[in-house]
């Protein structure tokens, strides 16, 4: 088993919430707190790109490398994890993160930030798999049930590829290489008309 | 000049006590590292959400499963064709 990955296709991804809306409802994440998100570039513009964005479970995770109380742990599949019950919700994993994904709720009595939560990769948390005290803390845990994750497997255009690092790249590959590029996309013609047609359209 | 002398002698010895007060301290490290989590391949123990196309506690067939699934359900060119 190589290492667990996500990739999102941004010729695919048609920022339609689907794989965030999928999170929140597998897991019951709270108010305000959002493991996934779709970001959007030049948003409005002609030819705008869209990708979904969570815990990417890098490698060397600068969570990991700053985390003052040592929270943090690797599973043997690569992905990271934290234990909520030493986090001190310090947010230092929130300003390390170049994604943006260390989450923290504000739903206390006096509104202060919360433990921190983030993307799991649907692989629980340090407690008893499938366990009721796992669900509350982490959610859900996909992987142990034989399931990739959630987002990924919801996708409705299977933009957000999940799982082993090896098999989503091959997946990626094969699908670039078919779909070439420019003209060569499927649906160039419909959309724009072929060189032909506009010959036609002319004369 | 006596006066000087245990002004010095305060003064020396207030160093001293200084430079020992770290001995003094409790260790600082990490109380250790954060409980470990089981193995997925182990499963949930709950049959129902389970998928049955693999044997828990089985790594191998576990991954396996993990692939043939990300083919099926993520591969749409292999699908078609």
């Amino acid at each position: 088993m190589a290492r667990m990955k996500f990739i999102c296709d941004a010729e695919r991804c048609i920022e339609c919430n689907g794989c965030v809306t999928a999170c929140k409802n597998e897991h019951e994440v709270p108010w305000g707190v959002n493991r996934r998100r779709v970001v959007t570039l030049n948003d409005g513009v002609p030819g705008e790109k869209s990708i979904s964005v969570a815990c990417m479970h890098c490698s060397d995770a600068p969570c990991m490398a700053v985390c003052p109380v040592n929270c943090f742990y690797r599973t043997e599949e690569g992905v990271v994890l934290h234990d909520k019950d030493v986090c001190i919700g310090c947010g230092y994993c929130s300003y390390a993160c170049p994604f943006g994904a260390p989450q923290f709720p504000s739903a206390g009595t006096f509104g202060v930030r919360g433990k921190m939560d983030k993307c799991t990769f649907c692989a629980g948390g340090p407690e008893a798999n499938g366990s009721q005290a796992e669900f509350e803390k982490y959610g859900r845990n996909r992987l142990a049930e034989g399931k990739l994750p959630a987002c990924a497997e919801m996708c409705s255009t299977k933009a957000l590829l999940a799982g082993d690092g090896d098999v989503v790249a091959d997946i990626f590959r094969n699908r670039v290489v078919q779909r070439g590029k420019g003209a060569e996309v499927w649906g160039w013609g419909t959309a724009y008309g072929s060189k032909a047609d506009s010959k036609g359209a002319k004369s | 000049m006596n006066s000087l002398k245990r002004i010095a002698l305060f003064a020396s010895a207030m160093t001293v006590l200084a430079s020992l007060a770290a001995c003094g301290d409790k260790a600082q490290e990490l109380a250790g590292q954060p409980r470990q989590d089981a193995a997925p391949y182990t499963g949930t123990g709950v049959q129902v959400f389970t998928t049955s196309d693999w044997k828990t506690g089985d790594k191998n067939s576990w991954a396996q499963q993990l692939k043939t699934r990300a083919q099926y359900g993520q591969n749409d060119h292999s699908r078609s064709n």
